[in-house]
């Protein structure tokens, strides 16, 4: 066992796959010789030369299309692209490509393939360095779409990301990067894709949430066990395929749920799962399903993002109509 | 124009040399008046000052993450001052010397690297300028937007468009060429080749020997130059603002140039680069370059400079007092700026909102 933070899990995970695997590889910029801005990447050149680890010029839509080209010829890249906002550029290649070789060749090319980028707010950065777009990348058939909260997780979810047959994108909460330790083994496992992660049992109140937000909404969960409810928090990880079941049974248990994300508001995650519970679960609910979620706005500037951001009191003020609600 | 020049020929246009020498053959160019030229040093020096001051509040934690411009000021002092005030002026974010020629307030930049919204709110008719791009390579386009727009008007406003030598590598850069070859853009496209994109260097960005070449694939004309020799900037940007006036055509300019500091104060350029390099680079200083060509001239005496230095810090120091005292921006316009008029779905978030930070009225 090891203490590691999530950006060091990151960094081990690839590590640990690329001594396994020959076919990995990884790339894009400032990824090689720097180790990648945040040190994702670090040691992986000098340990397994430039043809696996490398820099490439700054394009995000070619560091995309040039590794589903790789993928189609038998590597596995895991990309990096430096900043989710900075994905934009090969949001072509992942929509029109990425998301659909095997669909149109009806299996005859495949993509096992990762795409890497810190996402989420609340480290003061400049523009376009904090947004939580997760929605948009679910939304798209044939992709899935993996955050982890955790180092553990993370280790064990990029590796399953790794030997997945399918493309994945792996979105890494960067305010949590370094925010704490956790053990993890040194040797390689996998966490399944698609499967929440029940972080506590709980009767009363069913909590959820992923990635960066995990940290306040546990949080909350344990104020609200403080004042006497008993809170189901889970750690959903896997924004598709997302856990329908795990989530759905705890409903069904708790008759109460309250949804918390970053992202905007409006047709985001909490939207799809709000909209499966009430039509799957209905006749369990005592409280309407909530959401408590970031704004439909642009991601302010620092000196306002104390106004876009969810805090732990929000949560549990929000969690308190949730429970208190009566017909 | 550039035949002299032309990078496919190796050859890179420069005035003033390392020891602040004129050529001779500078007088066959457009140059500043000595007027003018005092006036782009004490730029350069505000601009020098003003950096070196938000790397050190980023130290002591009352700066959020700052890209210095140290050591590439001529670059966009020389090009701004080359073009007319009501020249379309599109920014990468390694502009500050032009920002400052062109009249912004030295303490609205500082409010948008302290994270407000309204260091980029600029008096678009008075500075001509579009704001900071953080999406690399991605203004380039716009640019080609603006002079389509300009001549449509039948203005004969010129546009100058920034970006950096990673940016040349991105999809952008190489479409709004290709557009403004096609459209024969009243247009100068300036790339500064600092030699790196953060840790990346140059020859990893491109196999090509150098970026000017580029234009000529486009069909018009590319120009590498000293980007540390303001004269050759002033001239070069000068003809060819001259020939888009003209409406003949786009120029490429790359400006050879150098990242003296960190990528950004969360950059450790000790990671990627040698100490040697960045000493013999110190050299070039574009700022002791044209120190010593004012005082061989008599254009300044040695004693006026610390002067000159002390002001510029001063004038720093009470405009990032101003931006500090600015107040936050507020939660009502981080929503109320989202349209026009705010649609009822997004003013009840706000009211949710107000409710959540106990601000229930
Ligand atoms: C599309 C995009 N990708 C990545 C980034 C992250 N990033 C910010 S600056 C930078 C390097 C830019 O290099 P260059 O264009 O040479 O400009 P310089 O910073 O050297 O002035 C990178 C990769 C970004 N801002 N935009």
């Amino acid at each position: 066992m090891q203490a590691l933070t999530i950006i060091s899990a990151v960094n081990d995970a690839l590590i640990t796959e690329m001594r396994r695997d020959p076919s990995i590889v990884t790339f894009g910029e400032d990824v090689g010789q720097e180790g990648g801005v945040f040190r994702a990447t670090v040691n992986i050149q000098e340990e397994f030369g430039e043809q696996r680890c490398f820099d490439t010029p700054l394009a995000e839509s070619a560091i995309v299309g040039t590794a589903i080209g790789m993928a189609v010829a038998g590597l596995k890249p895991v990309v990096e692209i430096q900043f989710s906002g900075f994905v934009y550029p090969a949001f072509n290649q992942i929509i029109s490509h990425v998301a659909r070789l095997r669909n149109r060749t009806r299996g005859a090319l495949t993509l096992p393939m990762v795409i890497r980028m810190p996402f989420s707010g609340g480290i003061r950065a400049i523009e376009h360095h904090s947004e939580s777009m997760e929605a948009l990348f679910a939304h798209i058939p044939g992709l899935k779409v993996v955050i982890p909260s955790t180092p553990y997780d993370t280790k064990g979810l990029l590796i399953a990301a790794m030997r997945d047959p399918d493309p994945v994108l792996f979105m890494e909460p960067k305010r949590l990067y370094r925010a704490f330790k956790q053990e993890v083994p040194e040797e390689a496992y996998t966490i399944p894709i698609g499967k929440a992660r029940i972080v506590e049992q709980g009767d009363d109140l069913t909590l959820i949430s992923y990635g960066a937000q995990m940290k306040e909404t546990i949080e909350a969960g344990h104020q609200l066990q403080s004042e006497g409810t008993s809170v189901e928090l889970i750690d959903l990880r896997t924004i598709y395929p997302w856990d329908k079941e795990t989530v759905l049974k705890s409903v069904k248990k708790t008759g109460r749920i309250l949804v918390v994300h970053e992202g905007p508001r409006s047709f985001g995650v909490a939207a799809e799962l709000i909209s499966t519970i009430t039509s799957e679960a209905f006749e369990y609910l005592e409280a309407p399903p909530t959401r408590l979620t970031g704004s439909d706005i642009i991601f302010p500037l620092p000196t306002a993002e104390k106004h876009f951001l969810l805090r732990t009191e929000h949560i549990v003020q929000v969690a308190h109509e949730v429970v208190r609600y009566e017909p | 124009m550039f035949e002299k020049f032309d990078p496919r020929k190796g050859k890179r246009f420069q005035l003033l040399n390392e020891d602040g020498i004129l050529s001779a053959e500078a007088r066959k160019y457009p140059m500043m008046t000595d007027d003018e030229l005092l006036h782009a040093f004490k730029t350069m020096i505000l601009a020098r000052e003003a950096d070196d001051w938000a790397v050190s509040l980023n130290r002591q934690g009352r700066m959020p993450t700052y890209p210095p411009v140290k050591g590439q000021e001529a670059n966009s002092i020389g090009s701004i001052m080359a073009l007319r005030q009501d020249d379309w002026f599109v920014q990468a974010f390694r502009e500050l010397g032009g920002l400052l020629i062109r009249g912004v307030p030295l303490s609205q930049h500082y409010l948008y690297f302290l994270g407000n919204e309204w260091g980029s709110h600029y008096d678009i008719d008075r500075f001509h300028i579009t704001p900071i791009s953080v999406p690399i390579g991605s203004q380039m386009p716009h640019a080609v937007g603006l002079a389509y727009a300009e001549r449509y008007k039948g203005n004969d406003r010129v546009t100058i468009a920034f970006i950096g030598d990673g940016g040349t590598s991105t999809g952008d850069f190489h479409e709004a060429m290709n557009f403004a070859g096609v459209w024969n853009s009243s247009l100068i496209f300036y790339v500064q080749n600092n030699q790196y994109a953060i840790s990346v260097q140059r020859k990893k960005q491109t196999a090509s020997p150098t970026i000017a070449e580029k234009a000529f694939a486009y069909g018009f004309e590319g120009v590498q130059i000293d980007g540390n020799d303001l004269f050759a900037v002033y001239a070069a940007t000068k003809l060819a603002a001259e020939k888009a006036r003209k409406n003949k055509g786009p120029t490429l300019i790359e400006g050879f140039t150098y990242r003296m500091g960190a990528h950004t104060t969360a950059d450790d350029p000790s990671r990627y680069r040698d100490e040697e390099e960045v000493q013999q680079w110190a050299q070039k200083d574009p700022l002791l370059r044209i120190q010593k060509y004012l005082i061989k001239n008599k254009l300044i005496q040695s004693g006026e400079i610390e002067t000159l230095r002390k002001e510029a810090r001063k004038t720093a120091r009470d405009a990032f007092e101003e931006a500090e005292n600015y107040s936050d921006e507020s939660l009502d316009n981080i929503y109320r700026y989202t349209f026009k008029d705010m649609p009822p779905i997004l003013e009840e978030q706000l009211e949710k909102r107000r409710i959540l930070e106990g601000e229930e009225d």
